[in-house]
């Protein structure tokens, strides 16, 4: 994000969503790749921001776990108290 | 996204059965538990909501049309469940489309520019790190949170976000990539810190 590229910087902003999700144009995304190339600031932004939403994508993989203790009120409250073994 | 391993039987559920509905439950709980936790932080306002989902859930499966996947029809009950015990806490909160937020972009542009992605592996898997994951999420509005967190923590679609939140598909990509730029910042400033200590060892 240099002084004469600000407001590029700015405009390119608003896809870096879609950049980083794979889901941009072919020509928006090449015109993407040729500022970060030249614009320091903004390859560490896109650096980073992939690295933020991998870091929360792996620090969350599968279906989670819910405590057993609050699973048996869970039940108890639906009333499925004969299926609590399964 | 990807369904639970072992099919459920919509038809089943619909028709009330509850062993099947005790399947759902457990396909589904940790899920919603987690969603409920990244938007209340409190252990048992999550509680609530993950008990208020699946008692909406039996009461309305009947209704089920399958015009969503069952999970998302299911993060709709949860996010809204969580979203309504939000607003007990804070009247102010919305969620419409014309918020007034959508509008302006020059809160976002960045203002941290530190490399971060060199620090090593363990760095990111410390203890310590996870909470400043969990810590940054909780300083997200509550609009922005619950797209960050059924997009990039359940790994919804943009659609699938959009239908679970009633959203359109552009409000849901504009609340989407500001969650991401804010959380930059933020961990920006925690890990630019990690860094400097490394680098004074």
């Amino acid at each position: 994000m240099s002084e004469q590229d600000h407001s590029k910087c700015r405009s390119l902003l608003g896809f870096m969503s879609d950049y980083i999700d794979g889901t941009l144009g072919e020509e928006l995304c090449e015109e993407i790749e040729r500022h970060v190339d030249e614009c320091e600031n903004c390859h560490v932004v896109v650096d980073t921001l992939r690295k933020t939403i991998s870091l929360y994508h792996d620090s969350t993989v599968g279906a989670g776990e819910v405590p057993g203790e609050v699973r048996e009120r869970l039940f108890r409250t639906l009333n499925l108290d004969d299926y609590l073994r399964h | 996204m990807i369904e639970n391993k072992t099919e459920l039987s919509v038809e089943a559920l619909r028709a009330g059965d509850r062993e099947e509905f005790s399947r759902l439950v457990d396909a589904y709980s940790g899920r919603i538990y987690r969603l409920a936790i990244k938007m209340l932080s409190i252990p048992t306002d999550a509680e609530d909501v993950l008990q208020n989902t699946f008692l909406k859930a039996f009461q309305h499966l009947k209704d089920f049309e399958g015009r969503s996947s069952l999970s998302t029809w299911l993060y709709r009950i949860a996010s809204n469940e969580a979203l309504m015990m939000l607003r007990k806490q804070r009247p102010e909160i919305t969620l419409s489309d014309s918020a007034p937020e959508d509008d302006d972009n020059s809160d976002y542009f960045p203002a941290q520019f530190t490399d971060w992605c060199c620090l090593p592996e363990d760095e990111f898997l410390s203890a310590e790190s996870q909470v400043a994951l969990d810590d940054a999420v909780q300083q997200l509005p509550e609009t922005q949170r619950i797209v960050f967190v059924l997009r990039d923590i359940e790994g919804l679609s943009i659609q699938e976000t959009s239908e679970a939140l009633n959203l359109s598909v552009a409000a849901v990509k504009t609340r989407l990539l500001r969650a991401r730029l804010r959380l930059r910042e933020e961990l920006s400033v925690y890990y630019g810190e990690r860094l400097d200590k490394r680098s004074k060892e």
